[in-house]
């Protein structure tokens, strides 16, 4: 090919990819399940009984704790759950007094949220999470290669690991008993143990309603939010409360869905791989403009023959 | 590399060094990789947490931090020198693409060997390329890695062929090597620019990585502008490590200074640091989180540390001719720079990872240096056997009276 037409074509090429380059700014939109389950915690109901905690270790066949689940000592200290346990209860004490004028405790259940864009199954190098359509964050341990993305994405600071497993470590977090909802048509076990009924399981858009409705009916016994309504663009576990949710360990997160800066950057210089071909045409075009100068003024560089790469 | 490395008309062609090998300085090396092989063997058999301080909050650490990030970051005077020299013609940066490329070439096949070590199922390593997630940063990082690393094998093709047809002429194998490289001559262009196209790709991309974690990095380093950075940085860092490199290579081994080349190549770096730094301030600028620069805290030290020592001072100090014409001098600054791009790394993966919710900090173990130094040394053990028995560097010119 000639130097003087191969110029031409980087450069037609290179004006086609910025053409063709696809409309990044309306690009990103949300994946969440249109109308998938989801659950509704009432901190005001829990007692802190830890049904849930055991419920969930059998559901699971997890390993069995050192102390009991009957042993209320355990929330002496504040726990995340790990890859031995998917679910803990923590105790907290913000000052609230009952009618009585007693103080009372707050009880806190912590599992995965089952976000709505998760960042975890966008960060996923394989795609071994990913969002059902029925709202559970689901793992694949047959994709997962054990990068530990997941965690380091996770807003939360869900995903545990089995870091003493030499070979085939798991990620393990809740399951949000996808499959005993699937094969048996049953809510997760933690909710349908909670004697106090603090779980609700359902539609997402019910549930809401649902918590809506009791701000409204009891506006003293709640705070005016619903924790996971808005968080990371929504969550899959909701919760209501009586004191303010930066007492009991939330954290106050953006409303955007985490997954939305990194893929529309992604997505905006990547697609359709348009702006490595783009470079790609230029630097060729600019190796070969330069080549061919060299081969003009043989002087500048004696001996350096055309073949020179 | 040059297809006629011996036509240059005033430098002098790369050669094998064939220097005794069981130098002190190798003894020294082998030894951190004893450990190093000792700590593997626990990993392997007791879990990345029989040797690692890694936790659930702190998923990634020094592995992650050193091995690849910064591996990969100090392995761009590789893809730098390439573009200068054959791409943008500058041929007279001929003499030290080599062993540029030669340490973008280990440095990449560490940076596997590093991400072996650190995810839990190693044996699953290939699964990405079958199992893609396009919306992960990590997947694409991970898919440039791959491609770049054969690339860079491709590109140092003719070194191994000049190399065997001068130590082995008319063995089989270095006919056959001699057949791939005449059939590769013609079409190596394409994976030089290829190179330089996938370098920009995933050093940028490497610094995406954090932005889906906004709650957990500290403000001084979390900004959409954290991929710009990084491949700034990258760039900047390229000629610095070169000529490290080239000063720790003559002054062990005896080769040519090669300060003719080094003193211009500075002269890039003033240019490249300065934008880096200027960019760096816009953004702190920008963002306001320049407040948070003097409180005093782990984060706010390390941040003015990775600044002052590793982009203004040096900055400053290759502004001055006489800098750039000493070579101790200007080998400092370069250290400096490389310094500051190594801490940088460390920072953004390590020190700005806060996550709010888990306090549990994060120092490395004892087994991860030990595993981190074996692979460093091992690095420069495969750095020192190549270039004594290929043609990388240049023997010490006569000196003309």
């Amino acid at each position: 090919m000639r130097r003087r037409s191969f110029l031409k074509m980087s450069l037609g090429g290179a004006i086609g990819a910025v053409a063709l380059r696809p409309n990044s700014a309306a690009a990103w939109q949300s994946r969440a399940p249109a109308d998938s389950y989801a659950a509704l915690v009432d901190l005001t109901r829990c007692i802190g009984c830890r049904k849930c905690e055991q419920a969930c270790q059998q559901e699971h066949d997890l390993p069995l704790p050192m102390k009991s689940f009957e042993d209320l000592t355990v929330l002496d200290n504040q726990r995340r759950p790990d890859a031995a346990r998917f679910t803990v209860i923590n105790r907290y004490h913000s000052g609230r007094v009952n009618p009585e004028g007693q103080l009372v405790a707050d009880y806190v259940k912590v599992q995965c949220m089952h976000c709505q864009d998760p960042a975890c199954a966008s960060a996923c190098i394989t795609g071994a999470l990913s969002k059902t359509a029925h709202g559970a964050v689901h793992y694949d341990v047959n994709k997962c290669i054990g990068c530990r993305y997941c965690m380091v994405a996770c807003p939360f600071e869900i995903p545990a690991y089995e870091y003493h497993d030499p070979l085939t470590p798991r990620v393990m977090k809740c399951t949000f008993c996808e499959q005993r909802l699937r094969e048996k048509q049953l809510p997760p076990a933690c909710a349908t143990i909670c004697p106090t009924e603090a779980i609700t399981f359902g539609k997402r858009s019910a549930l809401l309603k649902l918590a809506r409705r009791r701000l409204k009916e009891h506006p003293g016994r709640y705070i005016q939010q619903i924790y996971g309504e808005n968080e990371v663009g929504g969550t899959s576990w909701l919760y209501l409360s009586a004191v303010p949710f930066s007492k009991l360990g939330f954290i106050p997160l953006p409303n955007k869905p985490l997954p939305k800066l990194t893929e529309t950057l992604q997505h905006s210089l990547f697609s359709y791989l348009w702006s490595p071909a783009l470079l790609f045409t230029l630097l060729s075009g600019l190796f070969f403009f330069n080549r061919r100068k060299q081969l003009q003024q043989p002087e500048n560089s004696a001996g350096h023959a055309g073949g020179d790469v | 590399m040059s297809g006629h490395p011996h036509s240059h008309s005033h430098s002098h062609p790369p050669v094998a060094l064939r220097r005794p090998l069981w130098t002190p300085g190798v003894l020294v090396m082998l030894a951190f990789m004893a450990a190093a092989a000792v700590t593997l063997v626990v990993r392997f058999t007791g879990g990345i947490g029989a040797v690692s301080n890694l936790s659930n909050a702190r998923p990634w650490g020094l592995w992650v931090a050193i091995d690849v990030a910064t591996g990969v970051a100090l392995a761009a005077g590789g893809f730098t020198t390439a573009a200068l020299a054959h791409i943008w013609g500058r041929h007279r940066y001929e003499t030290v693409v080599r062993p540029a490329l030669l340490t973008a070439m280990l440095g990449y096949s560490f940076v596997v060997l590093g991400l072996l070590v650190d995810i839990g199922r190693s044996w699953a390593i290939w699964k990405p390329i079958f199992f893609q997630n396009h919306h992960s940063v990590l997947f694409e990082v991970a898919m440039c890695v791959l491609v770049y690393l054969h690339v860079l094998y491709i590109e140092f093709v003719p070194v191994v062929d000049e190399g065997l047809r001068d130590a082995r002429p008319g063995h089989p194998l270095q006919k056959l090597v001699a057949a791939i490289n005449r059939r590769l001559r013609p079409i190596l262009w394409i994976f030089i620019v290829a190179g330089v196209v996938l370098s920009c790709m995933h050093q940028s991309s490497l610094g995406s990585l954090m932005l889906i974690a906004p709650t957990k990095v500290h403000p001084l380093w979390y900004t959409p502008l954290l991929p710009l950075l990084f491949l700034l940085s990258a760039i900047a860092a390229g000629f610095p490590m070169v000529i490290v490199e080239a000063t720790l290579a003559s002054s062990s081994l005896g080769t040519d200074d090669e300060m003719e080349v080094l003193t211009p190549l500075s002269r890039f770096t003033i240019v490249l640091l300065g934008l880096y730094l200027a960019l760096k301030v816009g953004d702190l600028l920008w963002r306001g989180s320049w407040t948070s620069l003097l409180d005093g805290t782990t984060q706010s030290n390390a941040f003015l540390a990775e600044m002052g020592l590793g982009v203004v001072l040096p900055f400053l100090m290759l502004l001055r001719a006489k800098v750039r014409r000493s070579r101790r001098t200007l080998f400092i600054a370069a250290l400096l720079i490389v310094g500051g791009v190594v801490l940088n790394r460390i920072n953004v993966f390590i020190v700005a990872f806060t996550p709010p919710l888990s306090t549990t900090p994060y120092s490395p173990a004892l087994g991860e240096i030990l595993i981190t130094c074996g692979f460093v040394a091992a690095l420069m053990f495969c750095y020192r056997l190549a270039v004594t028995w290929l043609p990388v560097l240049a023997e010490k010119k006569e000196k003309t009276p």
